[in-house]
């Protein structure tokens, strides 16, 4: 909403509005210049939050509100200040769904916080995703990119299931997969930080995998090539997600610090893990009910 | 006890300064400049003996000498001349082992420090966002220079576990930046167009020159404690190991995008795919070589938490200010 100030702002609102365009189009002009001349920060894992939101979020936001269409529910349960660790499961081929995660707590969380997102090193291989998802605030999900996040009080988003979430078939959908091995589970518990398990309905069937293609996979370094019911087939526009109607939920945090003297119990790791994945998948099927049928009618 | 510090590399500017501040420090009595060619600045009272740390000249430089602290110049690039390229690398590994063995058998040396490269870590796609010291890769990097950099500090370390009353110091730089610094980097940095990685856009770090010469400086003026006590804290406030080199990373605060960088200095970015590189900057500047092409795509960033709280160092010149002291000069 424009914001009516200084003498302009009594006028009719017609009157307004080139005061209105003289302002933006100043905040634009010293944007491009901050950008052309390097004048502006990032952090040491390269975040730089002026890119995510000026040009990375606005870029996603129409796919996130007009196209899928995602509702929330549960943002309460996601901490204002201090570490969390979101926890998800994957699905879609290619991890849209963190994207929406991510631009879903900025834009509607009250502290309209940055989530961190854990990546596999595929991203940081690839060319153009490697500085992109640096930019975003992505890193690499290791031990250590965790744990320093984690101790800086970040809110840090992890999709457990890996390659094997989002490269799965259709028919395995809302299937959570195995949850690794635990890595984020002891994370969580070396730091204390309360684990907030998320569900999210709409991704599986942007791209229902029907088929892979190992050795042209494996000839291209990649993890599986996906064959959908319209990729390769149609070629580039076989690219474009078909519009399913997306749902996130934040279920009630998973506390960790009572745990505290038991980080180097591999049952305790494991049980919670096991806990976390319970909880996601019993999120999910509510969910599912919930909205029904994912082209119908919203 | 009166105490002679050896350095290594004098002839080069940072080293020529180095050796001028250690000989005013209080508590040194001699200073002694080794290095292949004659320095091209003045060196005051430093005493400089024209050699090749290859040739056993070294040894008995050492032990007539009675050196107390070895300062070893090990990455610093010579700007030109003699050094360069491949032989640049012999001098370097060979001259290392050469200067150790004299080391490890003169009972006077009590400190070694090692100038040494964040290089160590190599720079791939699967690293973590930032390297602490305990990082140090078990397995020699792939990159030629990175290697180099690993293969010199696993030299210092078994120095450092068969003289173990010697305080063995690793200080791991991040690149060098200033009017003055002539790295493959800088040079790079200085061309008008800059040819980078198509679709890769790496994180950098940078250490002022002037803040190099201050943390070497720092570290090897004060005297290594007694033998009795080199299980103590160091003065520095870092617990030894015994038989272990003590290392620390050290570049200036903040990190940089190569592409945020070359802004800042106001030169183009030429992006090009990654094989077609070394041609490209062949094209654009005929001098000096190409900086590794992984350093290029994936970049490295050090962690100085160590640098901070231990040695209790703070660089004078951050990242970006290091960068915006070399801006306005070009190379064509």
């Amino acid at each position: 909403m424009p914001e009516p100030n200084g003498s302009g702002a009594k006028t009719a609102a017609g009157f307004a509005l080139p005061e209105e365009w003289d302002r933006r189009l100043a905040g634009a002009m010293r944007f491009v210049r901050r950008r052309l001349t390097g004048e502006y920060e990032v952090d040491e894992f390269g975040f730089d939050p002026e890119l995510t939101e000026a040009v990375l979020m606005p870029l996603l936001r129409p796919l996130y509100e007009k196209y899928f269409r995602v509702e929330l529910s549960g943002l309460r349960h996601l901490p204002d200040v201090g570490a969390g660790l979101v926890v998800a499961n994957h699905a879609g081929t290619i991890p849209v769904d963190a994207l929406m995660t991510q631009l879903a707590i900025h834009d509607h969380h009250p502290a309209h916080r940055h989530l961190r997102l854990l990546a596999a090193d595929l991203v940081f291989r690839l060319p153009v995703t490697a500085h992109l998802a640096r930019k975003a605030g992505h890193t690499l999900a290791c031990n250590e990119d965790v744990d320093r996040l984690l101790a800086s009080g970040e809110l840090v988003g992890v999709w457990p299931e890996g390659f094997k979430g989002i490269g799965k078939r259709f028919t395995q959908r809302y299937q959570l997969q195995r949850f690794g091995r635990g890595g984020f589970v002891a994370a969580a518990l070396r730091h204390g930080v309360p684990i907030v398990p998320t569900a999210i309905v709409g991704a599986e069937e942007i791209y229902p995998i029907i088929g892979d293609v190992p050795p042209v996979a494996k000839l291209l370094g990649l993890p599986y090539l996906p064959v959908t019911p319209t990729f390769p087939w149609l070629g580039p526009l076989g690219m474009i997600p078909l519009p399913s109607k997306w749902m996130i939920d934040f279920g009630p945090p998973i506390p960790t610090s009572e745990y505290a003297d038991q980080v180097d119990d591999p049952m305790v790791v494991f049980e919670l893990t096991n806990r976390v994945r319970e909880t996601i998948q019993h999120m999910l099927y509510r969910l599912l009910v919930k909205r029904g049928g994912a082209f119908g009618a919203s | 006890m009166s105490r002679t510090i050896l350095v290594t590399g004098v002839s080069r500017p940072p080293g020529t300064e180095l050796a001028r501040r250690l000989q005013a420090a209080p508590g040194v009595d001699r200073v002694i400049g080794v290095d292949l060619t004659s320095p091209s600045d003045d060196l005051g009272d430093v005493e400089f003996v024209r050699a090749d740390i290859r040739s056993p000249v070294i040894a008995k430089v050492v032990e007539a000498t009675e050196i107390e602290t070895v300062l070893h110049l090990g990455t610093l690039q010579p700007p030109s001349g003699p050094g360069r390229g491949a032989s640049g690398r012999e001098i370097a590994l060979i001259g290392t082992m050469q200067l150790l063995a004299a080391c490890q058998r003169a009972p006077s040396v009590r400190q070694f420090v090692l100038q040494s490269s964040t290089a160590v870590y190599g720079a791939t796609s699967h690293d973590p966002a930032l390297f602490t010291e305990d990082m140090t890769p078990t397995t020699a990097p792939s990159g030629g220079r990175s290697r180099d950099v690993f293969e010199m500090e696993a030299y210092v370390r078994g120095f450092a576990q068969r003289r173990a009353d010697v305080h063995t110091t690793i200080l791991r730089l991040a690149h060098l930046a200033g009017p003055t610094a002539d790295t493959a980097l800088t040079r790079h940095l200085k061309l008008a167009a800059v040819p980078t990685v198509l679709g890769f856009d790496p994180r950098l770090q940078f250490l002022h020159v002037d803040d190099a010469v201050d943390v070497l400086t720092r570290t090897s003026e004060t005297a290594a404690p007694d033998r009795s006590t080199v299980s103590q804290p160091a003065p520095n406030g870092h617990r030894r190991e015994r038989g272990r080199p003590v290392v620390y990373n050290i570049a200036g605060e903040g990190t940089i995008f190569l592409s945020q960088a070359i802004r800042r200095l106001g030169h183009a970015q030429v992006p090009v795919p990654s094989p077609l590189l070394p041609w490209v900057r062949a094209l654009v500047g005929k001098r000096g070589e190409l900086p590794p092409i992984s350093e290029l795509t994936y970049g490295r960033v050090a962690d100085t938490t160590r640098m901070r709280t231990e040695l209790r160092f703070k660089p004078h010149y951050s990242t970006a200010a290091a960068l915006a002291t070399m801006a306005g000069g070009r190379d064509a």
